[in-house]
């Protein structure tokens, strides 16, 4: 696994470089905005990004929760099972497909429960009760600053579009709020420091994950009230432009799968550190037998080793 | 289910009486607020016109910060002599605690509103253009969703260090639709423009789905150690 990283780097480093090039060069001018909307290809795949990372750090927050009782395990489990199965059949269903906003396809709706169920069991698969925690943690922080990255090049697009750097529009406020969640979500991590964090952050991972359909209703029917500029106003995208815009996503997805990589190992080791800190603190020097758990505690590990594990 | 209620009337009825003879919560509250009210009323110098149309989301406002005084010692007193670890190995449930926890903080949020709301009639000459009655269902609900969140977010930050100040910081993010919604259907009665039902129903969702997730999470967070 080790010897994949560099090679993952390099690979994401080839990826970014050649989309950037599509992006900035090979990528047709839009005919009213001009240059300006080739922050697209930088502003879209971030924030899918950060959606996607969003989501799993819910799943892993889920699985987190739900590890903790077997009775609960069996709930959720056909929570989960249930909602895959009528996500994929209701979009079919006549009367729910008049209900979908226009563009989005109904297979589309069925791939993502489906997803979500496959990937909430590939999760718990996968991951032991303290990796998912440390999951949890990496996906959130990463998720924020791609999140990050969507609301700072969102405005920078609007200003000389739209004519206003920001408008209370539906995205962009769900946007916010969910950016304004996982702060919170990480504001709650950094200041509690006890051994009970995970399960309290998980909690709130399941909260923040309620309340995100009900904010979409609130500003859903807030601002059909109140007319705003929207974007795009439908039309078709040039499929050239869907071309370099998935590429582009593609490499971002790399990325932010290194980055969480890093992360990852980098939480894990931190972990351990304090586990070996807190043991010795405990023991004493005698208390430790000298070969045995000494040459395993990671308080000797060399710098070099300091990689993903 | 005799049990379960008979632990919810004690607890609520201890801190009833505890609340009662100090008034510490309820009295903080009280001028808390009316600070806010009189202090909003020189930042923005309304018309009755612009009242209408402002007044819902400073009465809320209002509300929500004064709440955050009460929730804020809600637990804190069961800390001061081991109450919570108690109740933690004792066998009784752990939502029946947390109903009795959640229905101490609506009486008082809600005597609070009782109290305030003529005076923001009067300061702001308030007078409702459109149903008043459904004010009260708006005050009942979003009171609720205020209260049901925040007494389990002040268990979630006890454990946590400057505890006072997380409290809003991990309820106020989770609160904007009940917020939105609250305000919204202020709004709406007050000018008399459009109907509030939606910003009901979307409330009582709220309540329904939160109240849920409360009690189905709460035990975990008492029983976190």
């Amino acid at each position: 696994m080790k010897k994949a990283f560099p090679i993952l780097a390099v690979l994401t480093a080839l990826l970014l470089a050649y989309g950037t090039y599509q992006a900035l060069v090979v990528a047709p001018t839009e005919r009213t905005m001009g240059d300006v909307q080739r922050i697209f290809y930088y502003h879209v795949p971030s924030a899918w990004t950060a959606f996607l990372l969003f989501s799993l750090n819910f799943l892993a927050s889920l699985q987190y929760l739900s590890g903790a009782k077997p009775s609960a395990k069996r709930v959720i489990n056909w929570a989960v099972i249930a909602i895959a199965v009528v996500g994929a059949i209701a979009p079919y269903i006549p009367m729910v497909q008049k209900q979908l906003p226009e563009g989005l396809y109904p297979s589309s709706v069925a791939t993502t429960a489906i997803m979500i169920a496959v990937l909430y069991f590939l999760i718990g698969k996968f991951f032991t009760e303290r990796s998912l925690d440390v999951l949890a943690v990496t996906t959130a922080e990463v998720g924020v600053v791609f999140c990050s990255i969507v609301l700072i090049t969102g405005p920078l697009w609007a200003r000389p579009v739209w004519g206003i750097w920001w408008t209370w529009d539906l995205r962009l406020t769900l946007t916010l709020v969910l950016w304004l969640i996982y702060v919170s979500y990480l504001v709650l991590r950094r200041f509690s420091d006890s051994a009970q964090t995970p399960k309290l952050a998980a909690v709130l991972a399941i909260f923040g994950a309620l309340d995100v359909p009900l904010v979409y209703f609130s500003i859903w029917f807030f601002r059909t009230q109140h007319p705003q500029p929207v974007i795009g106003g439908g039309g078709s995208i040039d499929p050239r432009m869907l071309h370099i815009l998935l590429l582009n996503w593609l490499a971002f997805s790399c990325l932010a799968f290194l980055v969480c990589w890093l992360r990852y190992g980098l939480e894990i080791m931190q972990r351990d550190v304090h586990e070996a800190q807190a043991l010795e603190a405990l023991l004493g020097d005698e208390g430790l037998p000298q070969t045995s758990a000494r040459g395993r505690s990671p308080l000797n590990k060399t710098p070099s080793r300091m990689g993903p594990a | 289910m005799s049990l379960l209620r008979s632990i919810t009337a004690a607890t609520l009825a201890k801190d009833i009486r505890l609340e009662w003879r100090s008034r510490d919560a309820i009295n903080s509250m009280l001028f808390f607020s009316l600070l806010v009210v009189v202090i909003f009323s020189f930042a923005f110098d309304p018309n009755a016109e612009e009242s209408r149309e402002i007044a819902g989301g400073l009465i809320w406002v209002a509300f929500l910060f004064a709440a955050v005084v009460a929730l804020n010692q809600t637990w804190a007193r069961e800390l001061r002599n081991q109450v919570l670890d108690a109740y933690r190995v004792s066998p009784a449930p752990a939502t029946a605690l947390f109903v009795a926890k959640a229905l101490g903080n609506f009486l008082l949020v809600s005597l609070l509103e009782a109290l305030m709301a003529p005076l923001f009639m009067i300061f702001y000459n308030l007078r409702p253009l459109g149903p008043a009655w459904q004010l009260i269902p708006v005050a009942i609900l979003g009171t609720w969703a205020l209260v049901v969140n925040g007494t389990f977010v002040a268990a979630m930050s006890l454990r946590t260090r400057s505890r006072e100040i997380m409290l809003p910081l991990l309820l106020f993010p989770i609160s904007i639709p009940a917020i939105q919604s609250m305000v919204e259907a202020t709004r709406v009665v007050l000018s008399g423009d459009g109907s509030a039902r939606f910003w009901i129903v979307l409330l009582l969702t709220y309540d329904v789905v939160f109240t849920t997730a409360c009690l189905a999470l709460f035990e975990t967070i008492l029983q976190a150690e």
